[in-house]
C-alpha cells in the first residue's frame, strides 16, 4: 500500500520536474503544436459557422443572440485563464520554478485581451438587447475589474529592474485578485442585474435548446484549445529568449534548419 | 442555412451591424494574439541561429 502511494508520489513528481525542464518543454510543446492547431482551427470555424448561419434565432432576442457563441467562450477563458495565472504564481513562489513564473508573465496579455473581448462583445450584445451599451452592473463592473488586474499583474511584472521581484509582486497581485473570481460568478445571483443567468452549469441541465447549444459547446472547446495553443507558443518564446546562450537549443535550431 | 438568402444572413433582421461587428473585432483580436508570438519566435530565432553560427566561425565555444 505504502509502496503504491510512493510511486503514484514519484510519478507525479518526475512528471512536474519533467515539464519543469524547458528543453523538454520546448521539445515537447512543438510535438504538440501542429496537432492541437489544427483541432483549435476547426473547431472554431465549425462552431462560428454554425452559430452564424445554422443555429436558429432567439425567440425574444433575435439574431443579436448569436454574439453569444464569441462573448461566452471568451469570458470563459478570461476567468480560467486568470485561475492558471494564480496557480502559475503561486507554483513560482513556492517552488522557484522559472517556468511556472513564465506562464504567468504569458497568461497575462492573453487574459486581458480575452477579458476586453467579452467586455466589448458584451457590449455590443447589450444595445438591441438592453438599449445600452454599457451599465455599472455587477456583472460587467466585475468584469472590468478582472482587466484591470491583468493590466496590473502585466505592469508589475514589468515595474523592476529585477525580474525576480518583479515575477514575486506579479504573483502575489494574481494570488490576491483571486478574490474577484467567485464575484464574478456570483454577481448575477447576488445582484439583481441586467446581465442574464447562466444558461450552462455543472449542477444542472442546460436551459439552451439542442441546437443553439452545440455549437456553443464547440466554441467553448475550441477556445480551451485556442487558449493553449496561445500559452505554448508565448511560452517557446520565453525558452527562445532566456535560454538563448544553452548549448541545447543552439544544437536544436541548427539541427532543424 | 437557418436564412433564406445571403442577403438576409448579412442583415440579420436589423442586427447584423451588431453581430458582424462583434466577431470581426474578435477575430481581429485573436489573430493579432496568435501572431505576435509567432513573428517573435521567428526574430528569436534567426537572433539565436546567427550569434551561435557567428561564434562557431570565431572559434569561440
Amino acid at each position: 500500500m505504502l509502496e503504491n502511494k510512493y510511486n503514484v508520489f514519484s510519478i507525479l513528481k518526475t512528471w512536474f520536474h519533467r515539464w519543469g525542464s524547458p528543453p523538454w518543454f520546448y521539445q515537447m510543446s512543438g510535438k504538440l503544436l501542429p496537432w492541437l492547431s489544427v483541432l483549435t482551427a476547426i473547431l472554431i470555424v465549425t462552431g462560428t459557422v454554425w452559430g452564424l448561419a445554422f443555429a436558429p434565432e432567439d425567440a425574444r432576442q433575435g439574431n443579436s443572440f448569436r454574439i453569444i457563441y464569441l462573448h461566452v467562450p471568451v469570458s470563459f477563458l478570461a476567468l480560467a485563464g486568470y485561475y492558471l495565472m494564480a496557480l502559475a504564481g503561486c507554483i513560482g513562489l513556492i517552488w522557484r520554478m522559472k517556468l511556472a513564473f513564465w506562464t504567468l508573465r504569458a497568461a497575462a496579455p492573453i487574459g486581458a485581451a480575452l477579458t476586453f473581448l467579452a467586455l466589448v462583445t458584451g457590449s455590443i450584445w447589450g444595445k438591441p438587447t438592453w438599449g445600452t451599451w454599457w451599465e455599472w452592473d455587477a456583472r460587467i463592473t466585475s468584469m472590468l475589474i478582472l482587466f484591470f488586474l491583468y493590466l496590473g499583474v502585466m505592469a508589475l511584472a514589468n515595474a523592476y529592474q529585477n525580474s525576480d521581484s518583479g515575477n514575486r509582486a506579479a504573483s502575489v497581485l494574481a494570488i490576491v485578485g483571486m478574490v474577484n473570481i467567485p464575484i464574478i460568478y456570483k454577481s448575477v445571483d447576488w445582484w439583481n442585474t441586467l446581465h442574464q443567468g447562466a444558461s450552462l452549469k455543472l449542477t444542472s441541465a442546460p436551459t439552451i435548446h439542442g441546437t443553439m447549444l452545440y455549437p456553443l459547446l464547440i466554441m467553448i472547446a475550441g477556445f480551451y484549445l485556442l487558449y493553449a495553443v496561445l500559452l505554448l507558443l508565448n511560452l517557446r518564446c520565453d525558452i527562445l529568449a532566456n535560454e538563448r546562450n544553452s548549448r541545447w537549443l543552439q544544437d536544436l535550431l541548427r539541427e532543424k534548419r | 442555412m437557418y436564412f433564406e438568402s445571403l442577403h438576409d444572413l448579412f442583415f440579420m433582421n436589423g442586427h447584423g451591424a451588431y453581430v458582424w461587428s462583434a466577431y470581426g473585432i474578435g477575430f481581429a483580436v485573436l489573430a493579432a494574439l496568435v501572431w505576435l508570438p509567432l513573428s517573435r519566435q521567428a526574430q528569436l530565432k534567426a537572433s539565436i541561429l546567427k550569434e551561435s553560427t557567428l561564434r562557431q566561425l570565431t572559434g569561440e565555444q
